[in-house]
């Protein structure tokens, strides 16, 4: 079997999104915030029929709306038009604007449009964050990343009123809104001041509601953001992510140490994330939260024939799947494939750091890949599952093999922003639908219609 | 600095949060909204979309890959970075009764050294390798707004590969930006022109038509199809919904152009009117006045009197299946108000006498890309009062709905949460539907569509409900003579 990865010239099925929809959704978890596209305004329409398939929620994406005579003459006039547009209707507390492959191109200076605005524009002006975001150049995780560092490097603060080296700073990445409201509980336990950036926890999965609110409440407050300096510690679920992250700075300018981890996925990593919230606050793990690490061992134990040698291609951004690749491994599932359209170039050093001691071999790990790449490698591998967002079905629906819905995408089911992936709780909900699955499998694909296992 | 700031935004934001959704347009905007009765009709269109207006619409791009899409032997490649390509992969349920090369997604995905240096090579070498590997019939390269940019010379590369090849490689000028939705139809209706005229055309009866702007959602075409044979009529091509290569390059040879969504398409028939002499139709198979139009106006094209008797037969068989089914809807959905927002205006007269034939009230009807005669027309058939609305954003129709206290909303993804957000009901009728709503049989899944929203329990758990009669509480406060 080769080792190497498909070498194409053409992208087919990609396994990645544009970088300015990571920065939108980003900025979307900021209170009072709306997201701006300068660009074309096909890229907001896009982007925003793509997340709400996902979340079911509204989200409004502003657009430049930039026509041919812009892109000729530049775009700050119409930049500016739109940031009015929206102050006026809005009212927004921020306004988060991420560039467009187009207006990068024509070579935009946003930041000079930007104190032009300043200058110019009387009267109330919401918060403006920028970030480049050329959709050339990265993924949505760059896009979400480098649009996080920007609120940071923008944003953050350090209070001398208040007590310095409370609190902590919780930067999950692009998780879902079940898993900060899972990370808010954690934390509460443990008594914790924190700050998590970005928060789609209420913005992307909103309560139902007396009056349609146009920014949706909830989202990381502004006035945590300018104290994140004041906090203890910062810690950056994920490695793959530019040097330069939001957690660095805070290191950088306050001197916030900040801690890089793995996505908290399976017991092993979840572990780690429960020792370093108790290494920080002083409080040990809470009776509730080892109770909850129990029953996930005990469930481990009760099912683990039904997964063990089970092979898997596990897909999607980079730190989701080092994260559900060390789960896999840890109750016995063989990754054969790790593949993600990021390249990083640190996918596979990860997931041998985090599962040497657990696999017997490491499973194919390749950067760059779409799923005709995965499709290929796939017809040799023989998986038993597949792991990932929705937009693997057709591969799945092509083998005959259950898909393990996790991450984003999901548009082919309800509820995607209710899918927990982290901690104890989050293992314990995708270890019962592996187990399931595989189980489902073996009965549907038996005569004899067992009624149990 | 940062503080005053901040304390002054969360107050202006905090009080603007707690107003609610009660709005003021957008100075630019009000010469896109009108209400039916207000004199004289006046409505403004077809212009960009305003800055930070949260538009619903999307691009140039958006209105070629719409169109060109369902052509299920063609390839579709995406030149340009990858969002584009991504965003629009299988995205639109256009079915296809044989190969579905149209549901996979192929992009250049340009990266910043092909932006530096130009995405000709990449392009050629990526067009090659897909031809080699998938033998389409043809291929559509569309242009993004960067290619538009760098100044890639598609035509060239297109040229190239068509020689080696021995396909027809035809560009898309499709660079978002140069224009909105509409200019993307003519760049689709302009790269299907290349291959109309190519294809042998004997054989075709006198008695025969092309189906354009249909695209084949849910297999809708494969009813309007099924309907033509049953009068005798011969269809030579889709256009596009189910779409073959081979069939559009003989579409000349067809006697008639049978043009529903006349927005996307009917700029393609007037070319072939002009070069071939083939006439055409607008109609819409919606609702069962227009279906019933539609067949009839065929008919009459042909001037046959068994096509015509075959026409009569086939709708009174389809009404007497049908309308009997239909009174339980009627009486249930009485009366209930229904607002409209489509991608073209031409299918939003359809839906408004769809809601009529329901016994229900259009109030509110707008449209991406309507034109301002197709505007005027709808202020004509609408009752008094009635919004009707053109390039619309989420506040404005949050804001619509809202004051017309509307139970069913008919639109596509994007403005489903908006609905729901406001407790009120929905009705996809966009690209991802899964039913047919077109023909007979889709004007009762229509029904029950919308029955099964606008009925549906979960209502009662909303709190727009209590919040109503909260509101008409103060109102009789207000004014005690009301």
């Amino acid at each position: 079997m080769s080792k190497n990865p498909p070498n194409y010239i053409s992208t087919t099925n990609a396994c990645k999104l544009c970088t300015p929809l990571g920065a939108a959704l980003a900025f979307k978890g900021i209170e009072g915030a709306v997201p701006y596209l300068h660009g074309s305004q096909g890229c907001a329409t896009y982007m925003r029929r793509y997340i709400i398939s996902h979340f079911n929620e509204p989200i409004d994406i502003a657009s430049s709306s930039l026509s041919e005579k812009h892109a000729v003459y530049g775009g700050g006039a119409n930049l500016k038009l739109g940031l009015m547009n929206v102050t006026e209707k809005y009212r927004p507390q921020l306004i988060g604007i991420a560039t467009t492959c187009l207006t990068e191109t024509i070579g935009d200076d946003v930041k000079l449009f930007l104190r032009e605005y300043d200058k110019e524009v009387e009267g109330e002006k919401p918060i403006m964050v920028q970030v480049s975001t050329p959709s050339y150049s990265g993924t949505h995780m760059e896009g979400f990343h480098n649009a996080i560092a920007s609120v940071v490097e923008a944003l953050a603060g350090r209070d001398g009123k208040q007590d310095i080296g409370s609190g902590v700073n919780i930067l999950p990445g692009f998780v879902s809104p079940a898993d900060i409201r899972y990370l808010k509980e954690i934390t509460d336990d443990f008594s914790m001041k924190a700050t998590i950036l970005p928060d789609i926890s209420d913005t992307m999965d909103g309560p139902a509601a007396k009056t349609y609110a146009k920014i949706q409440p909830g989202g990381t407050p502004l006035s945590a953001i300018a104290v994140m300096g004041n906090s203890m510690g910062s810690v950056e679920f994920g490695h793959t992510m530019a040097e330069a992250s939001g957690g660095v700075l805070l290191a950088e300018k306050f001197g916030v140490e900040n801690t890089r981890m793995a996505m908290p996925m399976g017991i092993g990593a979840s572990d780690r994330f429960f020792a370093y919230l108790s290494r920080l606050s002083g409080v040990p793990v809470p009776e509730k939260h080892q109770a909850e690490r129990g029953r996930l061992v005990d469930s481990y134990v009760d099912s683990h024939k039904y997964v063990y040698g089970k092979k898997a291609i596990v897909y999607g951004e980079e730190d989701l799947v080092v994260g559900l690749t060390t789960f896999l491994a840890e109750i016995g599932v063989m990754p054969v494939l790790c593949a993600s359209g990021g390249k990083s170039g640190k996918l596979a050093e990860r997931i041998r750091q985090a599962t040497a001691d657990l696999l017997p071999e490491q499973p194919q790990v390749h950067e760059a890949m779409d799923f005709y790449d995965i499709s290929e490698l796939a017809e040799s591998l023989g998986p038993d599952l597949l792991v990932g967002h929705s937009k693997g079905y057709p591969l799945a629906q092509k083998l005959s093999i259950p898909l393990i819905r996790v991450g984003f995408p999901i548009h082919d089911r309800m509820g995607g922003q209710r899918i927990l992936h982290l901690g104890y709780r989050g293992t314990q909900q995708l270890f019962d639908l592996v187990v399931n699955a595989c189980i489902a499998k073996k009965q549907g694909d038996s005569p004899i219609g067992y009624s149990y296992m | 600095m940062w503080s005053f700031w901040h304390s002054r935004c969360c107050s202006l934001w905090q009080i603007n949060q707690e107003e609610g959704t009660s709005m003021e347009l957008l100075k630019e905007r009000e010469e896109q909204i009108y209400r039916t009765g207000e004199q004289p009709f006046s409505l403004s269109c077809d212009k960009d979309s305003l800055a930070g207006a949260v538009s619903q619409r999307a691009c140039v791009f958006c209105g070629s890959r719409v169109v060109l899409y369902p052509i299920a032997d063609a390839l579709h490649l995406v030149h340009g970075p990858i969002g584009c390509a991504v965003y629009t992969w299988d995205i639109r349920g256009a079915l296809s009764s044989g190969p579905e090369l149209h549901r996979l997604s192929f992009s250049t995905d340009l990266q910043e050294i092909d932006v530096i240096f130009g995405g000709e090579k990449k392009l050629k070498r990526a067009l090659l390798e897909l031809i080699e590997r998938h033998s389409p019939k043809a291929a559509f390269v569309y242009s993004t707004c960067i290619v538009g940019i760098i100044g890639d010379d598609m035509e060239a590369v297109c040229r190239e590969v068509e020689k080696e090849t021995h396909i027809p490689v035809i560009p898309v000028k499709s660079e978002g930006f140069m224009g909105n939705k509409r200019a993307g139809y003519t760049a689709a209706c302009n790269a299907m022109a290349r291959l109309i005229g190519s294809g042998d055309t004997t054989g075709i009866s006198p008695y025969s038509l092309n189906i354009l702007g249909d695209f084949n959602l849910a297999g809708e075409i494969w009813l309007i199809r099924e309907y033509f044979e049953r009068m005798g009529v011969e269809v030579v091509a889709n256009i596009t919904g189910d779409g073959r290569v081979a069939d559009i390059k003989r579409a000349h040879g067809a006697a008639l152009n049978v043009v529903q969504c006349s927005g996307s398409t009917m700029e393609l028939a007037r070319m072939m009117e002009d070069e071939y002499g083939v006439p055409s139709i607008r109609v819409s198979y919606f609702g069962v006045e227009d279906m019933a139009q539609a067949l009839y106006d065929v008919a009459e094209h042909f001037n046959n009197p068994e096509i015509l008797e075959k026409t009569r037969q086939l709708v009174k068989e389809e009404l007497q299946e049908l309308l009997p089914k239909l009174s339980f809807y009627k009486k249930a959905l009485q009366g209930k108000k229904a607002a409209i927002y489509v991608g073209g205006s031409f299918k939003a007269f359809s839906l408004v006498k769809a809601f009529r034939l329901l016994g229900m009230d259009v109030v509110m009807v707008g449209s991406q890309t309507g034109t301002e005669q197709e505007y005027r027309e709808l202020a004509e058939i609408t009752d008094p009062g009635t919004i009707i609305v053109d390039d619309t954003n989420p506040l404005e129709l949050t804001s619509f709905l809202e004051e017309k206290e509307v139970d069913i909303f008919v639109g596509g993804v994007k403005e489903r949460p908006i609905a729901y957000k406001l407790g009120v009901g929905f009705c996809d009728h966009n690209h991802e539907r899964k039913e047919i709503l077109a023909g007979f049989s889709g004007m009762l899944n229509f029904a029950e569509e919308v029955y099964s929203s606008v009925m549906s329990p979960v209502w009662r758990f909303t709190y727009q409900k209590e919040a109503a009669q909260e509101k008409n509480c103060r109102i009789a406060l207000a004014n005690p003579k009301n």
